[in-house]
C-alpha cells in the first residue's frame, strides 16, 4: 500500500527529507510497522526513529501512537515534540 | 470558534473589538498574548523561525477550541498563531476567551495555552549568536497540559 510521509523541523533537517511516498508492505500496517520500515533504512533512521529518541507521530493529522493503524493513502507526519504558543 | 495561522502581526484592539461587537451576554474577556523573548536557555535571541504543519494545525487548534467549549461555559474563543519569521517583542499567538462571568474565561484559556504547547504542531527554531537552534519541548508543558487530565 501507498503511504505519504512527512518529516518537520529536526527530523526533517536530520533526515534531509520533507516529503516522500512510500510503498508499505501489508504486515507494517500500523505506526509501530511503518517506524520499523524506515529504521531498516540504515543507521541514521535507525538513530533518528530509535524509540529511545523523543519524537511524535501524526496519521491523517491526529496525533497518533505506535499502535494507530496506517491504510493505503494516509498520510502519516513524524516530527519532534512541538513548541509552539 | 474562529483560529487563525497567519504571517501577519495582529493588533489586539481591532481582534477584540471584533470579537465582542454586538453581543452583550459577553460578561467577560480573558486574554493571553505570547510574545517572542530576546533571550532564552542563557543565550540572546536575534530571532525566530515559527515552522508548522499546515494540513494539522488548523484542525489541531479546533480541536483544542472544541474541548475547551464542552468543559466550561463559553460564548466564544479566538485563536491567532503566527508562522514565519519573528523578532524579539513581535507577538506570537493571541487566545481570547469570551464568558458571562470571568472564572470560566480564566480557566478556559489557559486551558487553550497549554494544549496548544504540547499539540497544535508549530516548531520554533532560534537564532542565537551561536547559530540556529531548534527550540528543545519543556517537561513543564507536559504536566502543565497534564494538570486538566480529569482524574
Amino acid at each position: 500500500m501507498s503511504v505519504t510521509i512527512l518529516y518537520f523541523a529536526r527530523l526533517r533537517e536530520t533526515l534531509g527529507m520533507t516529503q516522500e511516498k512510500i510503498e508499505l508492505p501489508a504486515h507494517a500496517a500500523s505506526v509501530a510497522g511503518l517506524l520499523d520500515h524506515l529504521r531498516a533504512r540504515g543507521e541514521e533512521w535507525h538513530a533518528a526513529l530509535a524509540p529511545t529518541q523523543s519524537y511524535r507521530v501524526a496519521v491523517n493529522q491526529d496525533m497518533a501512537d505506535i499502535t494507530t493503524p496506517v491504510c493505503d493513502g494516509d498520510e502519516v507526519a513524524i516530527f519532534p515534540p512541538v513548541t509552539g504558543g | 470558534m474562529p483560529v487563525r495561522v497567519q504571517e501577519a502581526d495582529f493588533d489586539l484592539s481591532t481582534e477584540i473589538n471584533a470579537f465582542r461587537a454586538g453581543r452583550p451576554e459577553i460578561g467577560a474577556i480573558a486574554v493571553f498574548v505570547g510574545l517572542v523573548r530576546d533571550v532564552n536557555v542563557g543565550s540572546a535571541v536575534s530571532g525566530l523561525t515559527l515552522e508548522h504543519y499546515p494540513a494539522m494545525t488548523q484542525k489541531a487548534l479546533e480541536g483544542i477550541v472544541a474541548q475547551a467549549t464542552q468543559r466550561w461555559e463559553i460564548i466564544d474563543a479566538l485563536v491567532i498563531h503566527r508562522v514565519g519569521h519573528l523578532q524579539p517583542m513581535d507577538q506570537i499567538v493571541l487566545v481570547a476567551v469570551a464568558s458571562a462571568h470571568r472564572g470560566d474565561a480564566f480557566h478556559a484559556c489557559e486551558f487553550i495555552m497549554d494544549y496548544l504547547k504540547t499539540q497544535a504542531p508549530f516548531w520554533k527554531q532560534e537564532q542565537t549568536p551561536d547559530g540556529a537552534r531548534w527550540v528543545e519541548a519543556k517537561a513543564s508543558d507536559d504536566s502543565a497540559a497534564a494538570r486538566w487530565i480529569k482524574k
